[in-house]
Protein backbone atom coordinates (compact mmCIF):
# COMPACT_ATOMS: atom_id res chain seq x y z
CA UNK A 1 0.00 0.00 0.00
CA UNK A 2 2.77 2.36 0.92
CA UNK A 3 4.52 1.57 -2.38
CA UNK A 4 1.34 2.34 -4.29
CA UNK A 5 0.91 5.73 -2.63
CA UNK A 6 3.05 7.81 -5.06
CA UNK A 7 1.21 6.27 -8.02
CA UNK A 8 -2.17 7.13 -6.52
CA UNK A 9 -1.08 10.67 -5.72
CA UNK A 10 0.28 11.12 -9.24
CA UNK A 11 -2.97 9.88 -10.78
CA UNK A 12 -4.98 12.23 -8.56
CA UNK A 13 -2.76 15.15 -9.54
CA UNK A 14 -3.31 14.32 -13.21
CA UNK A 15 -7.07 14.26 -12.74
CA UNK A 16 -6.90 17.55 -10.81
CA UNK A 17 -4.86 19.13 -13.62
CA UNK A 18 -7.39 17.79 -16.15
CA UNK A 19 -10.23 19.32 -14.12
CA UNK A 20 -8.36 22.63 -13.83
CA UNK A 21 -7.49 22.78 -17.55
CA UNK A 22 -11.12 22.09 -18.42
CA UNK A 23 -12.51 24.65 -15.95
CA UNK A 24 -10.16 27.34 -17.23
CA UNK A 25 -11.06 26.30 -20.80
CA UNK A 26 -7.36 26.03 -21.70
CA UNK A 27 -8.36 23.42 -24.26
CA UNK A 28 -11.48 23.62 -26.40
CA UNK A 29 -14.32 22.34 -24.15
CA UNK A 30 -16.07 20.84 -27.19
CA UNK A 31 -13.64 17.94 -27.12
CA UNK A 32 -12.20 18.31 -23.63
CA UNK A 33 -14.84 17.92 -20.91
CA UNK A 34 -13.78 17.97 -17.28
CA UNK A 35 -13.40 14.68 -15.39
CA UNK A 36 -16.26 15.85 -13.17
CA UNK A 37 -18.63 16.04 -16.12
CA UNK A 38 -17.28 12.79 -17.61
CA UNK A 39 -17.68 10.73 -14.47
CA UNK A 40 -20.94 12.52 -13.66
CA UNK A 41 -22.28 11.37 -17.02
CA UNK A 42 -21.04 7.84 -16.35
CA UNK A 43 -22.73 7.86 -12.93
CA UNK A 44 -25.98 9.09 -14.49
CA UNK A 45 -25.86 6.31 -17.07
CA UNK A 46 -25.37 3.69 -14.39
CA UNK A 47 -27.96 5.17 -12.02
CA UNK A 48 -30.63 5.47 -14.73
CA UNK A 49 -29.75 2.05 -16.19
CA UNK A 50 -29.13 3.52 -19.65
CA UNK A 51 -25.67 1.95 -19.73
CA UNK A 52 -26.66 -1.71 -19.60
CA UNK A 53 -28.44 -2.17 -22.90
CA UNK A 54 -25.60 -0.97 -25.20
CA UNK A 55 -23.04 -2.59 -22.91
CA UNK A 56 -24.83 -5.93 -23.15
CA UNK A 57 -25.24 -5.61 -26.91
CA UNK A 58 -21.54 -5.00 -27.44
CA UNK A 59 -20.50 -7.73 -25.01
CA UNK A 60 -22.78 -10.31 -26.63
CA UNK A 61 -21.62 -9.36 -30.12
CA UNK A 62 -18.04 -9.79 -28.98
CA UNK A 63 -18.74 -13.13 -27.30
CA UNK A 64 -20.65 -14.69 -30.22
CA UNK A 65 -17.91 -13.90 -32.72
CA UNK A 66 -15.22 -14.96 -30.30
CA UNK A 67 -16.84 -18.30 -29.42
CA UNK A 68 -17.26 -19.05 -33.11
CA UNK A 69 -13.61 -18.21 -33.70
CA UNK A 70 -12.49 -20.37 -30.75
CA UNK A 71 -14.49 -23.41 -31.88
CA UNK A 72 -13.37 -23.10 -35.47
CA UNK A 73 -9.79 -22.20 -34.57
CA UNK A 74 -9.26 -25.13 -32.22
CA UNK A 75 -10.90 -27.65 -34.58
CA UNK A 76 -8.98 -26.41 -37.63
CA UNK A 77 -5.82 -26.06 -35.58
CA UNK A 78 -6.10 -29.67 -34.44
CA UNK A 79 -6.61 -30.85 -38.03
CA UNK A 80 -3.74 -28.82 -39.42
CA UNK A 81 -1.36 -29.17 -36.50
CA UNK A 82 -1.58 -32.93 -36.21
CA UNK A 83 -1.10 -33.67 -39.91
CA UNK A 84 2.03 -32.86 -41.84
CA UNK A 85 0.24 -33.10 -45.19
CA UNK A 86 -2.44 -30.60 -44.16
CA UNK A 87 0.29 -28.22 -43.03
CA UNK A 88 2.11 -28.40 -46.34
CA UNK A 89 -1.07 -27.68 -48.28
CA UNK A 90 -2.57 -25.01 -46.03
CA UNK A 91 0.19 -23.11 -44.27
CA UNK A 92 1.13 -20.81 -47.20
CA UNK A 93 -2.52 -19.82 -47.62
CA UNK A 94 -2.84 -19.11 -43.90
CA UNK A 95 0.38 -17.11 -44.07
CA UNK A 96 -1.18 -14.88 -46.71
CA UNK A 97 -4.51 -14.43 -44.93
CA UNK A 98 -3.10 -13.77 -41.48
CA UNK A 99 -1.66 -10.26 -41.96
CA UNK A 100 -4.83 -9.13 -43.75
CA UNK A 101 -6.47 -6.44 -41.60
CA UNK A 102 -9.64 -8.05 -40.26
CA UNK A 103 -11.58 -4.86 -40.88
CA UNK A 104 -10.70 -5.17 -44.59
CA UNK A 105 -13.22 -7.97 -44.97
CA UNK A 106 -16.02 -5.67 -43.72
CA UNK A 107 -16.86 -4.55 -47.30
CA UNK A 108 -16.98 -8.20 -48.42
CA UNK A 109 -19.13 -9.17 -45.45
CA UNK A 110 -21.51 -6.27 -46.14
CA UNK A 111 -21.80 -7.39 -49.76
CA UNK A 112 -22.96 -10.84 -48.67
CA UNK A 113 -24.89 -10.13 -45.49
CA UNK A 114 -25.80 -6.43 -45.60
CA UNK A 115 -25.54 -4.18 -42.54
CA UNK A 116 -26.75 -6.95 -40.23
CA UNK A 117 -25.73 -8.49 -36.91
CA UNK A 118 -24.71 -11.59 -38.89
CA UNK A 119 -22.23 -9.44 -40.83
CA UNK A 120 -20.77 -8.19 -37.55
CA UNK A 121 -20.47 -11.71 -36.11
CA UNK A 122 -18.77 -12.95 -39.28
CA UNK A 123 -16.22 -10.14 -39.24
CA UNK A 124 -15.49 -10.63 -35.54
CA UNK A 125 -15.13 -14.38 -36.00
CA UNK A 126 -12.82 -13.97 -38.99
CA UNK A 127 -10.64 -11.39 -37.26
CA UNK A 128 -10.30 -13.21 -33.97
CA UNK A 129 -9.81 -16.61 -35.62
CA UNK A 130 -6.12 -16.14 -36.42
CA UNK A 131 -4.55 -15.98 -32.94
CA UNK A 132 -6.47 -19.11 -31.83
CA UNK A 133 -5.79 -20.96 -35.06
CA UNK A 134 -2.06 -20.22 -35.13
CA UNK A 135 -1.66 -21.01 -31.45
CA UNK A 136 -3.61 -24.25 -31.84
CA UNK A 137 -1.57 -25.31 -34.88
CA UNK A 138 1.59 -24.67 -32.91
CA UNK A 139 0.26 -26.46 -29.83
CA UNK A 140 -0.89 -29.57 -31.69
CA UNK A 141 2.25 -29.63 -33.81
CA UNK A 142 4.46 -29.85 -30.75
CA UNK A 143 2.76 -32.88 -29.20
CA UNK A 144 5.42 -35.12 -27.68
CA UNK A 145 6.18 -37.79 -30.35
CA UNK A 146 6.76 -40.43 -27.67
CA UNK A 147 3.26 -39.87 -26.33
CA UNK A 148 1.86 -40.36 -29.83
CA UNK A 149 3.82 -43.62 -30.17
CA UNK A 150 2.50 -44.76 -26.82
CA UNK A 151 -1.05 -44.10 -27.98
CA UNK A 152 -0.38 -46.11 -31.13
CA UNK A 153 0.76 -49.11 -29.13
CA UNK A 154 -2.35 -48.71 -26.96
CA UNK A 155 -4.34 -48.76 -30.24
CA UNK A 156 -6.21 -45.59 -29.36
CA UNK A 157 -8.32 -44.05 -32.10
CA UNK A 158 -7.13 -40.82 -33.71
CA UNK A 159 -9.95 -38.76 -32.25
CA UNK A 160 -9.22 -40.14 -28.82
CA UNK A 161 -5.54 -39.29 -29.13
CA UNK A 162 -6.39 -35.73 -30.12
CA UNK A 163 -8.82 -35.26 -27.26
CA UNK A 164 -6.95 -37.01 -24.45
CA UNK A 165 -3.31 -36.39 -25.26
CA UNK A 166 -2.78 -33.66 -27.84
CA UNK A 167 -5.42 -31.21 -26.59
CA UNK A 168 -4.21 -31.00 -22.97
CA UNK A 169 -0.68 -30.56 -24.29
CA UNK A 170 -1.77 -27.79 -26.64
CA UNK A 171 -3.92 -26.05 -24.03
CA UNK A 172 -1.35 -23.49 -22.81
CA UNK A 173 -0.77 -22.31 -26.38
CA UNK A 174 -4.47 -22.27 -27.14
CA UNK A 175 -5.37 -20.29 -24.03
CA UNK A 176 -2.89 -17.53 -24.79
CA UNK A 177 -4.23 -17.38 -28.36
CA UNK A 178 -7.78 -17.25 -27.04
CA UNK A 179 -6.90 -14.25 -24.88
CA UNK A 180 -5.49 -12.27 -27.79
CA UNK A 181 -8.59 -13.23 -29.78
CA UNK A 182 -10.97 -11.78 -27.23
CA UNK A 183 -9.18 -8.42 -27.33
CA UNK A 184 -9.50 -8.40 -31.12
CA UNK A 185 -13.16 -9.40 -30.86
CA UNK A 186 -13.86 -6.36 -28.68
CA UNK A 187 -12.14 -4.06 -31.19
CA UNK A 188 -14.08 -5.51 -34.10
CA UNK A 189 -17.38 -5.36 -32.21
CA UNK A 190 -16.82 -1.61 -31.79
CA UNK A 191 -15.69 -1.21 -35.41
CA UNK A 192 -18.67 -3.01 -36.92
CA UNK A 193 -21.08 -1.10 -34.69
CA UNK A 194 -19.64 2.17 -35.93
CA UNK A 195 -19.50 1.09 -39.57
CA UNK A 196 -22.91 -0.58 -39.79
CA UNK A 197 -24.87 1.45 -37.19
CA UNK A 198 -25.60 -1.57 -35.02
CA UNK A 199 -26.74 -0.77 -31.46
CA UNK A 200 -23.99 -0.85 -28.85
CA UNK A 201 -21.23 1.17 -27.21
CA UNK A 202 -19.41 1.72 -30.52
CA UNK A 203 -22.43 3.33 -32.13
CA UNK A 204 -23.14 5.33 -28.97
CA UNK A 205 -19.75 7.03 -28.87
CA UNK A 206 -19.99 7.84 -32.58
CA UNK A 207 -23.45 9.39 -32.06
CA UNK A 208 -22.12 11.31 -29.04
CA UNK A 209 -19.36 12.71 -31.25
CA UNK A 210 -21.79 13.70 -34.02
CA UNK A 211 -23.89 15.73 -31.58
CA UNK A 212 -20.82 17.09 -29.73
CA UNK A 213 -21.80 15.48 -26.40
CA UNK A 214 -18.23 15.09 -25.29
CA UNK A 215 -18.87 13.92 -21.68
CA UNK A 216 -20.88 11.02 -23.11
CA UNK A 217 -18.10 10.27 -25.59
CA UNK A 218 -15.48 10.21 -22.83
CA UNK A 219 -17.72 8.10 -20.60
CA UNK A 220 -18.08 5.59 -23.45
CA UNK A 221 -14.31 5.42 -23.91
CA UNK A 222 -13.88 4.83 -20.16
CA UNK A 223 -16.42 2.00 -20.23
CA UNK A 224 -14.72 0.38 -23.24
CA UNK A 225 -11.39 0.66 -21.45
CA UNK A 226 -12.85 -1.06 -18.39
CA UNK A 227 -14.26 -3.86 -20.56
CA UNK A 228 -10.86 -4.23 -22.24
CA UNK A 229 -9.20 -4.52 -18.85
CA UNK A 230 -11.71 -7.01 -17.43
CA UNK A 231 -11.60 -9.17 -20.53
CA UNK A 232 -7.83 -9.46 -20.50
CA UNK A 233 -7.49 -9.99 -16.76
CA UNK A 234 -10.44 -12.36 -16.55
CA UNK A 235 -8.79 -14.68 -19.04
CA UNK A 236 -5.38 -14.32 -17.39
CA UNK A 237 -6.90 -15.50 -14.10
CA UNK A 238 -8.69 -18.36 -15.86
CA UNK A 239 -5.48 -19.32 -17.60
CA UNK A 240 -3.59 -19.52 -14.33
CA UNK A 241 -6.33 -21.60 -12.73
CA UNK A 242 -6.72 -24.08 -15.59
CA UNK A 243 -3.03 -24.54 -16.07
CA UNK A 244 -2.23 -25.14 -12.42
CA UNK A 245 -1.93 -28.90 -13.06
CA UNK A 246 0.79 -28.14 -15.54
CA UNK A 247 2.85 -25.95 -13.24
CA UNK A 248 2.74 -28.75 -10.67
CA UNK A 249 3.86 -31.43 -13.10
CA UNK A 250 6.75 -29.53 -14.65
CA UNK B 1 4.69 -25.84 -54.24
CA UNK B 2 1.96 -27.78 -52.44
CA UNK B 3 0.86 -24.51 -50.90
CA UNK B 4 -0.31 -23.37 -54.33
CA UNK B 5 -2.62 -26.34 -54.89
CA UNK B 6 -5.55 -25.24 -52.73
CA UNK B 7 -5.57 -21.57 -53.80
CA UNK B 8 -5.42 -22.65 -57.47
CA UNK B 9 -8.28 -25.13 -57.07
CA UNK B 10 -10.36 -22.49 -55.28
CA UNK B 11 -9.70 -19.96 -58.03
CA UNK B 12 -10.68 -22.41 -60.79
CA UNK B 13 -13.87 -23.41 -58.93
CA UNK B 14 -14.68 -19.74 -58.39
CA UNK B 15 -14.23 -18.82 -62.05
CA UNK B 16 -16.17 -21.88 -63.22
CA UNK B 17 -18.90 -21.32 -60.64
CA UNK B 18 -19.56 -17.77 -61.71
CA UNK B 19 -19.42 -18.64 -65.43
CA UNK B 20 -21.97 -21.41 -64.89
CA UNK B 21 -24.12 -19.06 -62.84
CA UNK B 22 -23.90 -21.05 -59.61
CA UNK B 23 -22.44 -18.15 -57.64
CA UNK B 24 -24.36 -14.87 -57.23
CA UNK B 25 -22.79 -12.46 -59.77
CA UNK B 26 -23.29 -9.30 -57.67
CA UNK B 27 -21.29 -10.40 -54.67
CA UNK B 28 -18.77 -12.79 -56.25
CA UNK B 29 -17.29 -11.32 -59.38
CA UNK B 30 -15.19 -13.62 -61.56
CA UNK B 31 -11.46 -13.89 -60.91
CA UNK B 32 -10.86 -12.80 -64.51
CA UNK B 33 -12.88 -9.61 -63.89
CA UNK B 34 -10.96 -9.03 -60.68
CA UNK B 35 -7.66 -9.29 -62.54
CA UNK B 36 -8.97 -6.82 -65.14
CA UNK B 37 -10.08 -4.39 -62.41
CA UNK B 38 -6.69 -4.76 -60.75
CA UNK B 39 -4.77 -4.01 -63.94
CA UNK B 40 -6.99 -1.02 -64.62
CA UNK B 41 -6.65 0.39 -61.09
CA UNK B 42 -2.89 -0.07 -61.32
CA UNK B 43 -2.71 1.56 -64.76
CA UNK B 44 -4.68 4.69 -63.82
CA UNK B 45 -2.66 5.04 -60.61
CA UNK B 46 -5.66 5.09 -58.27
CA UNK B 47 -4.60 1.92 -56.45
CA UNK B 48 -1.07 3.14 -55.81
CA UNK B 49 -2.32 6.58 -54.74
CA UNK B 50 -4.73 5.03 -52.24
CA UNK B 51 -1.99 2.73 -50.98
CA UNK B 52 0.27 5.71 -50.44
CA UNK B 53 -2.45 7.61 -48.53
CA UNK B 54 -2.90 4.64 -46.21
CA UNK B 55 0.85 4.25 -45.75
CA UNK B 56 1.29 7.96 -45.13
CA UNK B 57 -1.07 7.83 -42.13
CA UNK B 58 0.32 4.49 -40.91
CA UNK B 59 3.92 5.71 -41.08
CA UNK B 60 3.21 9.09 -39.49
CA UNK B 61 1.42 7.31 -36.64
CA UNK B 62 4.27 4.83 -36.37
CA UNK B 63 6.89 7.58 -36.16
CA UNK B 64 4.94 9.39 -33.43
CA UNK B 65 4.49 6.13 -31.53
CA UNK B 66 8.16 5.23 -32.04
CA UNK B 67 9.55 8.52 -30.74
CA UNK B 68 7.10 8.73 -27.84
CA UNK B 69 7.41 5.05 -26.96
CA UNK B 70 11.20 4.98 -26.97
CA UNK B 71 11.50 8.22 -25.00
CA UNK B 72 8.89 7.29 -22.39
CA UNK B 73 10.17 3.73 -22.28
CA UNK B 74 13.74 4.88 -21.67
CA UNK B 75 12.67 7.20 -18.85
CA UNK B 76 10.50 4.55 -17.19
CA UNK B 77 13.09 1.84 -17.74
CA UNK B 78 15.97 3.85 -16.31
CA UNK B 79 14.19 5.09 -13.20
CA UNK B 80 12.24 2.50 -11.21
CA UNK B 81 10.92 5.24 -8.95
CA UNK B 82 9.39 7.20 -11.84
CA UNK B 83 8.03 3.92 -13.17
CA UNK B 84 6.26 3.18 -9.88
CA UNK B 85 4.76 6.67 -9.78
CA UNK B 86 3.84 7.32 -13.41
CA UNK B 87 3.54 3.75 -14.72
CA UNK B 88 0.08 2.91 -13.39
CA UNK B 89 -1.43 6.08 -14.86
CA UNK B 90 -0.06 5.18 -18.29
CA UNK B 91 -1.02 1.53 -17.83
CA UNK B 92 -4.62 2.62 -17.18
CA UNK B 93 -4.88 3.81 -20.78
CA UNK B 94 -3.61 0.59 -22.32
CA UNK B 95 -6.82 -1.51 -22.25
CA UNK B 96 -8.74 1.15 -24.22
CA UNK B 97 -9.37 -0.30 -27.69
CA UNK B 98 -7.72 2.13 -30.15
CA UNK B 99 -10.85 2.19 -32.31
CA UNK B 100 -12.80 3.68 -29.40
CA UNK B 101 -10.68 6.78 -29.92
CA UNK B 102 -11.80 7.23 -33.54
CA UNK B 103 -14.75 9.50 -32.62
CA UNK B 104 -12.54 11.53 -30.26
CA UNK B 105 -9.81 11.93 -32.87
CA UNK B 106 -12.47 13.03 -35.34
CA UNK B 107 -13.78 15.60 -32.88
CA UNK B 108 -10.28 17.00 -32.30
CA UNK B 109 -8.77 16.88 -35.80
CA UNK B 110 -11.68 16.51 -38.23
CA UNK B 111 -11.39 14.14 -41.20
CA UNK B 112 -8.00 13.59 -42.76
CA UNK B 113 -4.44 12.52 -42.18
CA UNK B 114 -4.02 13.81 -38.64
CA UNK B 115 -6.94 12.02 -37.02
CA UNK B 116 -5.93 8.74 -38.66
CA UNK B 117 -2.31 9.10 -37.60
CA UNK B 118 -3.40 9.92 -34.04
CA UNK B 119 -5.40 6.69 -33.70
CA UNK B 120 -2.55 4.71 -35.28
CA UNK B 121 -0.06 6.31 -32.88
CA UNK B 122 -2.13 5.31 -29.83
CA UNK B 123 -2.40 1.70 -31.00
CA UNK B 124 1.25 1.41 -32.04
CA UNK B 125 2.59 3.06 -28.88
CA UNK B 126 2.13 0.05 -26.59
CA UNK B 127 4.42 -2.53 -28.20
CA UNK B 128 7.19 0.07 -28.54
CA UNK B 129 6.77 1.32 -24.98
CA UNK B 130 6.65 -2.13 -23.37
CA UNK B 131 9.58 -3.49 -25.36
CA UNK B 132 11.65 -0.38 -24.66
CA UNK B 133 11.04 -0.55 -20.90
CA UNK B 134 12.02 -4.23 -20.90
CA UNK B 135 15.04 -3.60 -23.13
CA UNK B 136 16.35 -0.66 -21.08
CA UNK B 137 15.99 -2.65 -17.86
CA UNK B 138 18.10 -5.36 -19.44
CA UNK B 139 21.00 -3.01 -20.18
CA UNK B 140 24.17 -4.01 -18.36
CA UNK B 141 24.10 -2.01 -15.07
CA UNK B 142 27.85 -1.43 -15.14
CA UNK B 143 27.46 0.50 -18.40
CA UNK B 144 25.01 2.82 -16.64
CA UNK B 145 27.36 3.24 -13.67
CA UNK B 146 30.11 4.11 -16.10
CA UNK B 147 27.97 6.74 -17.78
CA UNK B 148 27.15 8.21 -14.38
CA UNK B 149 30.78 8.42 -13.36
CA UNK B 150 31.50 10.12 -16.70
CA UNK B 151 28.77 12.62 -15.70
CA UNK B 152 26.80 12.13 -18.90
CA UNK B 153 23.63 14.17 -19.23
CA UNK B 154 20.37 12.22 -19.65
CA UNK B 155 20.32 12.71 -23.42
CA UNK B 156 23.98 11.66 -23.72
CA UNK B 157 23.30 8.60 -21.60
CA UNK B 158 20.32 7.80 -23.80
CA UNK B 159 22.00 8.26 -27.16
CA UNK B 160 25.44 6.85 -26.35
CA UNK B 161 24.74 3.98 -23.98
CA UNK B 162 21.12 2.96 -23.49
CA UNK B 163 19.67 3.01 -26.99
CA UNK B 164 22.59 1.26 -28.72
CA UNK B 165 22.58 -1.44 -26.04
CA UNK B 166 18.82 -1.90 -26.10
CA UNK B 167 18.33 -1.52 -29.85
CA UNK B 168 17.74 -5.19 -30.70
CA UNK B 169 14.69 -5.58 -28.50
CA UNK B 170 13.34 -2.12 -29.30
CA UNK B 171 13.43 -3.16 -32.98
CA UNK B 172 11.17 -6.10 -32.13
CA UNK B 173 8.67 -3.67 -30.62
CA UNK B 174 8.87 -1.43 -33.68
CA UNK B 175 8.24 -4.39 -35.96
CA UNK B 176 5.09 -5.31 -34.04
CA UNK B 177 4.04 -1.66 -34.17
CA UNK B 178 4.53 -1.57 -37.95
CA UNK B 179 2.09 -4.44 -38.49
CA UNK B 180 -0.42 -2.85 -36.12
CA UNK B 181 -0.15 0.57 -37.75
CA UNK B 182 -1.21 -0.69 -41.20
CA UNK B 183 -4.15 -2.61 -39.73
CA UNK B 184 -5.36 0.36 -37.69
CA UNK B 185 -4.95 2.82 -40.58
CA UNK B 186 -7.13 0.65 -42.84
CA UNK B 187 -9.66 0.21 -40.04
CA UNK B 188 -10.00 3.96 -39.47
CA UNK B 189 -10.53 4.43 -43.21
CA UNK B 190 -13.16 1.73 -43.35
CA UNK B 191 -15.06 3.13 -40.38
CA UNK B 192 -15.18 6.76 -41.44
CA UNK B 193 -12.05 8.51 -42.71
CA UNK B 194 -12.57 9.35 -46.42
CA UNK B 195 -9.09 8.55 -47.73
CA UNK B 196 -6.86 5.62 -48.60
CA UNK B 197 -7.39 1.95 -49.44
CA UNK B 198 -9.98 1.26 -46.75
CA UNK B 199 -12.23 4.07 -47.94
CA UNK B 200 -11.82 3.00 -51.59
CA UNK B 201 -12.92 -0.53 -50.70
CA UNK B 202 -16.06 0.72 -49.01
CA UNK B 203 -16.64 3.00 -52.02
CA UNK B 204 -16.24 0.11 -54.47
CA UNK B 205 -18.62 -2.01 -52.41
CA UNK B 206 -21.26 0.75 -52.33
CA UNK B 207 -20.88 1.34 -56.08
CA UNK B 208 -21.44 -2.41 -56.61
CA UNK B 209 -17.99 -2.71 -58.17
CA UNK B 210 -17.25 -5.96 -56.37
CA UNK B 211 -14.52 -6.79 -58.93
CA UNK B 212 -12.61 -3.67 -57.91
CA UNK B 213 -13.30 -4.34 -54.22
CA UNK B 214 -11.81 -7.85 -54.40
CA UNK B 215 -8.84 -6.52 -56.37
CA UNK B 216 -8.19 -3.97 -53.60
CA UNK B 217 -8.66 -6.62 -50.91
CA UNK B 218 -6.14 -8.99 -52.54
CA UNK B 219 -3.72 -6.12 -53.07
CA UNK B 220 -4.04 -5.16 -49.42
CA UNK B 221 -3.39 -8.79 -48.46
CA UNK B 222 -0.31 -8.82 -50.65
CA UNK B 223 1.00 -5.52 -49.24
CA UNK B 224 0.49 -6.72 -45.66
CA UNK B 225 2.19 -10.01 -46.41
CA UNK B 226 5.14 -8.31 -48.17
CA UNK B 227 5.53 -5.83 -45.32
CA UNK B 228 5.65 -8.69 -42.81
CA UNK B 229 8.30 -10.48 -44.87
CA UNK B 230 10.44 -7.36 -45.18
CA UNK B 231 10.12 -6.55 -41.48
CA UNK B 232 11.22 -10.06 -40.53
CA UNK B 233 14.57 -9.58 -42.26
Amino acid sequence: MKRALPAIIFALILIALWQLAAELKLINPIFFPSPGRTFGELYMQIASGRLWQPLGATALRMLYGWLLACGLGIALGAAIGSSRAAREYLEPLLDFLRPLPASAIIPVAILFLGLSPAMSTLVIAFGSLWPVLLAAVHGFKSTEPQLVELCETLEMRRGEVLLKVALPGALPDILSGVRVSLAIALILAVVTEMQASLPGLGQNILLAQRSFRSPELYAGIVVLGIIGFLVNHGLLVAERRWLRWRAASV
Amino acid sequence: MRGLVIPSVLLILWEAGSRLGVLPPDSTSRPSDIVRAFVQAMADGSLLRDTWLTFEAALLGLVIAGVLGILLGAILGLSPRTERTVGPSIEALRPIPAVALIPLALLVFGFGLRMEAAVVAFAALWPVLLMTVAAVRGVEPRLLELSRSLEFSFSQQLMKIVLPAAFGRIAVGLRLALAISLVVAVTVEIVLNPRGLGHSMIGAQQALRSDLMYAQLLWLGFVGWALNKVAQR
